[in-house]
């Protein structure tokens, strides 16, 4: 079939038109095609977490059989309960101490004149960019003769060098565009630094204090490295740790339906939390690194 | 730019005393086992006695030059840098676009588009380790069904196609990170420019590579510096995915296991003071090239 070239018809539609109807039919494909890519992994797992047995096995799209054993397993069999427990307690913790560090020094970077400010916070966004491994053998001596040593809670502190430079980073750009006018009269009444900052500052700081704190939380709550260098026991492991590690009674295969469980449990309250609070990660995510 | 008081300027000790927990901290946790590393890598220290380690200068970057595996770490982290960053940048930037369009469902796509994000590294290594399983998994069962393999294929057993597994699970993981900095600059970039554009009639691909394009470039450079810093140390997913294998081994995986699995801290020392010298002469030369960049551009307005 030949188009005539008259009227600009191609199959019988207006040429202007169908280059339209191509070009959403084209934005439409790839953003489904995207939608499954990200997505499918997932779904995948929650289905697979389902499946028991030779179930497991067959890559049907649906279990035959919805079976919680997997679930159940990971609670009876393995110490998944206390590792959650680790990870949750690591995860606020490192939260909690990052918010209430990096406040104070948020305060002095961001309202403050002193000598040596700006190379202080060059040299502790620098930190942010070392490699974890740098620190591994120095921080296991240091971890090792203070008695810390396969206790999960010195996590907590292990885990400042990471979400430090980036919580201070961005309280500072957040305390620095408040206008300055917000502590004049607290100056003048003459009131002490202290009172300021807690007084005027920390309940202003609140919204970029629960972009900075889910950020440092998902951080805390993900890591491998040093989690698995710094525990040994398994009740002492975090939850990436128990999974990574995670073996069942056969020697030749892992027990994947049980790992699936697992992925999908750790997994759903972090999406849980992208879902609610999307606008505020992207935020805080895009701040990080735009205006670095 | 800062209200200066004088009655507190005066009591700028009291500057330092909002400091020091978070420079104690740092201290601590960054700057001693930094310290300790690179002092640790000139030693044989053994991982059960580390406080009777002898000098031995710089026979551990002998022996880590002339290792063959190494070597081989070193390869395969750079080229793990190069391949997926170019290939995130590529899909990043096509997401960043199509996110920056406005239809119906776009909301949809964005919140899918951070579940890769928000998954943990390990969680997201052991599902693609299910979905790549040689014998049981699902990638094998589609592309056969699909006709793009005839026979099942050991993705993340097999040296080369271990590799690019290694290299695909990380860029599904991290192109939505790279999006979502892309379109940050994208909607940022001044809207006249594209109406006057319409109004000329400008090729839509024209547009983009003569106006889209450089205008996001200072983003763009950014992001990249950015990911690329993070593939060098790559560790989690390579650890779990195939199971550090030599095939496979990162330089952090080579580090980690000298000074944990074959317990030479030395060695394992050396290994970590090569690669944070390798990202340390990254990040100067960027900021370096970042500081001539911009005073170049104030010379020319």
């Amino acid at each position: 079939m030949i188009p005539s070239t008259m009227d600009k018809k191609i199959f019988g539609i207006p040429k202007h038109l169908l280059k339209k109807n191509i070009g959403s039919f084209l934005l439409y494909v790839s953003a489904i095609f995207t939608v499954i890519v990200c997505v499918f992994p997932f779904i995948w797992a929650i289905i697979s977490s389902f499946k028991k047995g030779a179930d497991l096995f067959t890559t049907s799209l649906l279990p035959q059989k919805i079976a919680w054993e997997n679930y159940t397993g990971l609670f009876q069999e393995q110490p998944f309960g206390i590792n959650i427990l680790n990870s949750i307690s690591v995860a606020c913790g490192t939260v909690l101490l990052s918010l209430a560090l990096s406040a104070l020094a948020a305060y002095a970077f961001g309202r403050c004149k002193f000598r040596g400010r700006e190379p202080l916070l060059f040299s502790i966004l620098s930190i942010s960019m070392f490699p974890q491994v740098a620190v591994l053998s120095g921080m296991f001596e240091l971890i090792q003769s203070m008695g810390l040593y396969n206790k999960a809670f010195s996590l907590i502190f292990v885990y400042m060098i990471f979400t430090l430079p980036f919580t201070i980073w961005v309280l500072t750009t957040f305390m620095k565009d408040l206008p300055k006018e917000i502590e004049e009269a607290a100056i003048l009444e003459g009131a002490s630094r202290l009172t300021i900052c807690f007084k005027i500052f920390l309940p202003l700081l609140k919204p970029a204090m629960v972009t900075t704190g889910l950020l440092a939380f998902i951080a805390a709550w993900n890591e491998f490295l040093f989690a698995l260098t710094f525990t040994l026991s398994s009740s002492q492991r975090t939850v990436p740790v128990a999974i990574a590690l995670m073996s069942g009674a056969d020697q030749h295969e892992l027990p994947w339906g049980n790992i699936m469980a697992a992925s999908v449990l750790v997994t759903l309250p972090l999406i849980g939390l992208v879902l609610i609070f999307q606008r505020k990660i992207v935020a805080g995510l895009t701040a990080g690194a735009v205006k670095g | 730019m800062i209200a200066a008081s004088t009655s507190l300027n005066k009591k700028n000790y009291q500057v330092w005393l909002f400091l020091a927990p978070v420079l104690i901290v740092l201290l601590c946790v960054a700057a001693w086992p930094l310290f300790r590393t690179i002092s640790l890598s000139f030693t044989d220290a053994d991982l059960n006695n580390l406080a009777d380690a002898a000098f031995v200068g710089f026979d551990n970057y002998d022996f880590i030059i002339n290792d063959f595996e190494w070597q081989k770490s070193l390869r395969n982290t750079l080229l793990f840098a190069l391949l997926s960053v170019s290939l995130e940048t590529c899909f990043g930037l096509c997401i960043a676009l199509l996110l920056n369009k406005n239809f119906k469902g776009r909301f949809i796509v964005r919140t899918a588009v951070l579940v890769p994000w928000a998954i943990p590294t390990v969680v997201s290594a052991k599902m693609w380790g299910w979905m790549l399983h040689d014998i049981y998994g699902v990638m094998n069962v589609i592309l056969m069904n699909l006709h793009i393999i005839s026979t099942p294929l050991a993705w993340t057993a097999d040296g080369n196609l271990a590799f690019f597994s290694v290299v695909m699970v990380d860029v599904w993981k991290t192109t939505p990170f790279m999006a979502l900095l892309l379109l940050a600059g994208l909607q940022m970039l001044p809207k006249e420019c594209y109406e006057a554009a319409k109004v000329d009639g400008i090729h839509p691909l024209k547009l983009f590579t003569k106006v889209t394009l450089p205008l996001l470039m200072p983003a763009l450079v950014v992001a990249v510096i950015f990911r690329t810093l993070d593939a060098l140390r790559i560790f989690d997913l390579i650890y779990v995915l195939t199971s550090g294998s030599a095939e496979t081994m990162s330089m952090s995986v080579y580090a980690r296991q000298q000074l944990f699995d074959f317990q030479n801290v030395g060695i394992g020392s050396a290994a970590s003071s090569v690669l944070f010298v390798i990202i340390a002469l990254i990040s100067i030369v960027y900021l370096y090239a970042g500081k001539k960049f911009d005073r170049i551009n104030k010379n020319d307005t």
